[in-house]
């Protein structure tokens, strides 16, 4: 029992960081058909960007660290986001209307330049950050003791997933974007700048990536400039899981993944984590070929 | 040469898809306050001359000019902003959104909330069964209801011009009858109207004129009634049938 508690627990956060992650997938998906394979590197900038904000400013030594810490969140996710406007227009948006596979191969290359750019910047060797940001405190629920810092993490994620299912649904910039995921074209004659709502899902969905990266650096505490091939393919993964496209099935697919993950590592062993989810993958999609939430087809978003 | 500046204009208009040229010089004048007409077979090209006005798709030669201006680089949206609005071929009502959300998105250019309401109001006096639905899914809507749903969220932009293509396909005799008297309704409220039909008599019997395009050229022009007493469109349009 406590052993499972502590793998619920730990499966919820890692499941909200993919869940993140998965939004920008899964945003991208629903508007322009395609697969931003840079995401993964726009994670991983934010991972390095929160850790150079909260190290050269030395944040966390002067201010309340709780404050230094979304302080650092929100500036990461901004810069991330900034990053993210700016490879659409220079990568993408240079080739829409072109062929598919032009855009992927775009796609490819500004992941290998993101990885390099992070890799020559900030060296090939893994960097720490700063431990002690998270309360080490634990809370006990059926007798289990279970480290507080996943619980915030996961609360976290879901704040920010609900701020985006507001702003989706309840504003009039999130009704553009569904409208222009259902048809763009019906979408210009609103009104609506289709450039703009583009531009709009490149930045919320970096944003949301980079949140993702500055909690897995607080997490887990170790960086990487490659990390973000290993949880873009696993926030990708989630996000088919859910139904690409799907907003709430990204949520659900990331969540469900990192339990899957958590779990089968414990119970099965830590080599087979990602084969079993990859199999639950390739299990949901041979049973429901539109992931688990993707049944309505022009309800994308 | 007429060099008297008309409300809308196209002018020597050409647009095309990726291969050909579908309008080959068209030249059009709408004036303001006008029902017009555009009438033409299957593929003569009225849906794409919307497009054109509408600015999802570019001249390729000639322009369109709207008060005077010309939109040859103005964006789709920005034309919405102007004034014009186009209620497209097939209605294309966001299926899974509710017919609210719908209309809403229609008033996505306007500010003011106190016009949006007005104009709620009115679209909803025009077609009640929109504000009936209001919470429905547009995509269970019966075809005439997406069609008034159609036409009304173009309405919430406060239309200066509408262009309609094809209100009445696929509708029930008495449906159709319906629409042409709101379309009426619409233009007394001072929204000029280009009409694209297929039924040429209903669309001619309320238009001030009408303009006959054939394979991308147009043929004829004139008023509505000299139009519905013209043998030829008889022939070609009216099912040959006596006006009534
Ligand atoms: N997206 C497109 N790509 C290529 N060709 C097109 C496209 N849309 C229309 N066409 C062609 O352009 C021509 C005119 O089409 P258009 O839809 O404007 O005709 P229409 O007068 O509206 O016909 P209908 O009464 O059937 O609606 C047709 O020959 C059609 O095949
Ligand atoms: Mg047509």
């Amino acid at each position: 029992m406590e052993e499972l508690l502590h793998q619920l627990s730990n499966g919820l956060a890692l499941g909200g960081i993919y869940a993140l992650i998965a939004l920008g997938y899964t945003m991208v998906y629903g508007i322009l058909r395609l697969i931003n394979f840079a995401h993964g590197d726009l994670f991983t900038l934010g991972a390095y960007l929160g850790l150079t904000l909260l190290t050269s400013f030395g944040l966390a030594g002067h201010i309340q660290a709780g404050f230094a810490t979304a302080l650092v969140l929100i500036f990461s996710m901004g810069l991330v986001a900034l990053v993210g406007l700016a490879l659409e227009r220079v990568a993408y948006r240079p080739l829409r209307g072109s062929d598919r596979l032009c855009a992927v191969v775009s796609a490819l290359g500004a992941s290998i330049f993101f990885q390099n750019a992070m890799m020559l910047f900030y060296g090939a060797r893994s960097l720490v950050y700063p431990p002690g940001i998270l309360p080490d405190a634990s809370i006990h629920i059926f007798g289990a003791e279970l480290p507080l810092a996943r619980f915030l993490m996961f609360a976290f994620s879901v704040l920010l997933m609900c701020l985006l299912y507001w702003f989706i649904h309840k504003t009039r910039l999130g009704a553009a974007i569904r409208a222009v995921a259902i048809d763009p074209n019906t979408a210009r004659l609103m009104g609506i700048n289709v450039d703009s709502v583009i531009s709009l899902i490149f930045f919320i969905g970096p944003a949301l990536g980079g949140a993702a990266g500055v909690m897995v650096g607080l997490y887990y505490g170790q960086i990487t400039y490659d990390m973000g091939f290993g949880f873009g393919l696993k926030a990708f993964t989630a996000a088919i899981l859910g139904g690409i496209g799907n907003i709430p099935g990204a949520m659900l697919g990331g969540i469900l993944l990192g339990l899957i993950e958590t779990i089968s590592s414990a119970y099965l062993s830590i080599a087979w984590k990602d084969a079993v989810a990859f199999a639950v993958l390739i299990l949901i999609l041979v049973f429901r070929p539109t992931g688990l939430l993707g049944e309505r087809v022009a309800d994308k978003i | 040469m007429d060099n008297r500046q008309s409300y809308l204009e196209l002018r020597d208009l050409s647009v095309g898809y990726a291969q050909a040229d579908v309008l080959h010089g068209i030249s059009m004048r709408v004036e303001e306050g006008e029902i017009i007409a555009l009438l033409g077979a299957n593929g003569a090209g009225k849906t794409t001359a919307l497009t054109a006005i509408s600015g999802l798709l570019r001249p390729r030669a000639g322009g369109i000019f709207f008060a005077g201006r010309s939109l040859h680089a103005t964006p789709s949206h920005k034309i919405v902003e102007m004034g014009i609005t186009h209620a497209p071929e097939g209605r294309r009502v966001f299926g899974s959104l509710s017919v609210m959300d719908n209309l809403k998105l229609g008033a996505f250019t306007l500010k003011d909330g106190k016009q949006k309401k007005k104009l709620l109001d009115w679209v909803c006096e025009l077609f009640p069964r929109l504000r009936e639905r209001g919470e429905q899914l547009a995509g269970t809507l019966s075809g005439g209801e997406q069609q008034m749903l159609s036409i009304g969220r173009a309405l919430m932009s406060d239309p200066k011009i509408l262009l309609l293509d094809e209100p009445s396909l696929g509708l029930a005799p008495m449906l159709v009858a319906a629409i042409f008297k709101s379309i009426r309704e619409i233009n007394d409220r001072g929204v000029t109207v280009i009409l694209v039909e297929q039924n040429a008599r209903a669309a001619l019997k309320i238009a001030d004129r009408g303009y006959v395009l054939e394979v991308g050229k147009m043929v004829l022009e004139d008023k509505a009634e000299v139009l519905l007493a013209n043998t030829q469109v008889q022939a070609a349009y009216l099912g040959g049938a006596k006006v009534t």
